[in-house]
């Protein structure tokens, strides 16, 4: 850290210079590379082939058959996807995991860029501070905080009764279906440190003197927020956008955890991979679920693709990148 | 760390001012995060009666009775069983991490062979790929192996590299090693194994650090992979420990000893994150920088 840090991407060093050898050498050498090369890679590529490319290919077959894991897979073509489209549960998975994704995400991230522009002013304590920020994203996904949770968001515990206090009697998030959602936002607003931590990182990177410079020329602070931090932090700040948006997809530990390893009450926290879990290993219906789990890799590779191509439009890099 | 340099002070006052209003801002969000890890602390204490109701962020009359409980175990099964699985588990992924990833890494960052740049990009695209598509084929697998209820299917995939983040970390920090130290140990005969070991493993100290740490604290908290795969509760980690714990008679009037044993079981991570918080906290600050 604090050494300027370059975006490198596979910069091949300048003109590597082999030495000047006679053709066959050189041609021994690189087959010996190659070898040491797919050596090393050995581990990682039996674990693509097995572990990565194989379910994958496996998965796509199952989502187009019947099977229960004890007979055989039965081809059934589209049914799996148009019975997963007519399913009241699939739609109210798609819907809030969507609510869950589209309000937490902003909300972390904005907090995130907020904390983490006020940490950047390079005041006493700012490691401390930095420090303890950062915790609640390395426990937030244990068990332990999901009962923590669910604890402070009961009926007479210490949300509802501050609600209550502004006259807002709800008795409780996590046992009101309009509520628990909301408890599920909070816990991963609550792990804002790791995406702070990265946008931090990224602010310190800002020159210092291009602040003093606007300043001179009379910006405001809104202006020089405009202007400069945010071009100049777009790297970061789309890494932050892809990576949380990509995983809050996938919620599934706090989700049932929170909610009693329910999903509801009322299916309100079924978030998409608690009705997978449900369909494939609940009901064995291996077949459902696998249609399911593609449709969200589509959903996934769909906001990748988007942000992706967004960038060009918003994402700054330094000039000798791309 | 830049030191930076202090912005020509407008008055006095004003720079006072806005330094209070700054320790303010950021005490009250310190308030809001700190909140549920003292909750937890000080509900350990109360009696179960009170653990939800009192707003008594601490008890008056602090008891031990909640932790003496745990002493009991959970279903005839000793609480130390699920440290023990879990603490297999984390400690059993990480050796594999280090020696899987830091591999890879380094056929990545410092081997030229054919066809390395599209390997390279699948491996990143497996960071983004969602697991879930992976989770029915593989348990599939598994069963028909006859590995379910062993830890084979929650190891196995840690000793072939497939956590990508970790090799990717590893590769970023290994490419800013400077090339000379293998063309050196080249000249002087030494092969790939050799430069791995001797050379470029112990300068990777700090992304190895980083990984050890992410990888067991990822594991310990791991709770959707035991789940699906551990069914006999002998084998349960802590994680599935508490929803035992939890799902058993009688846990209403025990609430207390729950809320002690979530603090027991978030302790070794708390700990983790207070001896290496840098090593955490610079390892996820460059995975960000270098994307």
């Amino acid at each position: 850290m604090g050494t300027a840090v370059t975006l490198v991407k596979d910069a091949p060093p300048a003109a590597r210079k082999t030495r000047s050898a006679a053709p066959a050498d050189r041609k021994r050498r690189g087959r010996r590379e190659n070898l040491a090369g797919y050596l090393f890679m050995s581990p990682w590529i039996a674990g693509f082939l097995l572990l990565t490319a194989g379910p994958m290919v496996a998965s796509l077959y199952f989502a187009f058959t019947d099977y229960n894991l004890f007979n055989s897979p039965k081809w059934i073509g589209f049914d799996n996807f148009t019975r997963m489209f007519d399913d009241p549960r699939w739609q109210k998975s798609v819907e809030v995991t969507a609510k869950y994704v589209v309000i937490g995400t902003p909300l972390k991230l904005l907090l995130a860029l907020g904390v983490a522009m006020l940490l950047a002013q390079s005041r006493r304590g700012q490691a401390l501070y930095r420090a303890a920020f950062y915790a609640p994203s390395l426990i937030g996904a244990s068990v332990s905080v999901g009962f923590v949770w669910r604890s402070l968001f009961s009926d007479g515990a210490v949300v509802d009764r501050t609600q209550s206090l502004f006259g807002m009697h709800v008795g409780g998030w996590v046992g009101d279906p309009d509520w628990i959602l909301y408890s599920l936002v909070a816990l991963t607003v609550w792990q804002f440190g790791a995406p702070m931590v990265i946008f931090l990182a990224g602010l310190k990177q800002v020159p210092r003197e291009l602040y003093e410079a606007a300043e001179m020329d009379g910006a405001g602070p809104f202006r020089r927020f405009w202007s400069i931090t945010l071009p100049m932090i777009s790297p970061v700040l789309f890494f932050n956008v892809l990576l949380e948006t990509v995983h809050s997809f996938q919620i599934f530990g706090s989700a049932y955890v929170v909610s009693n390893s329910q999903c509801g009450p009322a299916d309100a926290t079924l978030v998409y991979t608690c009705y997978l879990y449900q369909q494939g290993f609940k009901n064995a219906q291996m077949g459902f679920a696998s249609a399911m789990a593609w449709m969200l890799l589509l959903a996934v590779a769909l906001v990748t693709a988007v942000l992706f191509w967004s960038q060009k439009k918003w994402v700054h890099y330094e000039e000798d990148v791309r | 760390m830049s030191v930076t340099t202090v912005p020509k002070s407008p008055g006095l006052g004003r720079k006072r001012t806005g330094s209070l209003v700054w320790h303010l801002g950021a005490l009250a969000v310190l308030a809001v995060v700190l909140y549920p890890v003292l909750w937890v602390i000080g509900a350990s204490f109360k009696p179960s009666k009170d653990v939800i109701g009192s707003l008594q962020l601490f008890p008056g009359h602090p008891i031990l009775a909640n932790f003496k409980g745990l002493a009991k175990g959970i279903a005839d099964i000793s609480i130390w069983t699920f440290f023990q699985n879990s603490l297999f588990y984390a400690l059993g992924s990480v050796l594999g991490i280090l020696i899987s990833c830091s591999l890879t890494a380094y056929a990545f960052a410092r081997i030229r062979f054919a066809g390395r740049n599209l390997l390279f990009s699948l491996m990143i695209g497996t960071l983004l790929l969602p697991y879930h598509v992976l989770l029915i084929p593989q348990y599939v697998m598994f069963q028909k192996l006859q590995l379910v209820n062993t830890y084979v299917p929650l190891l196995i995939g840690k000793y072939l590299a497939t956590e990508a983040f970790f090799v990717f970390l590893m590769v970023q920090f290994m490419r800013n090693l400077p090339k000379e130290l293998d063309e050196a140990a080249r000249l002087d005969g030494c092969g790939h194994l050799r430069i791995y070991w001797s050379i470029v493993l112990p300068l990777c100290r700090p992304a190895l650090i980083t990984s050890a740490i992410f990888t067991f604290i990822n594991a310990w908290n791991d709770f959707m992979g035991p789940l699906i795969y551990l069914n006999e509760p002998g084998k349960y980690t802590v994680s599935l420990g508490l929803m035992m714990f939890r799902d058993s008679d009688g846990v209403a009037a025990n609430y207390g000893g729950m809320i002690a044993m979530s603090l027991v079981a978030l302790l070794p991570v708390l700990l983790f994150f207070l001896a290496f918080q840098r090593y955490l906290i610079d390892g996820m600050a460059t995975s960000g920088l270098k994307g």
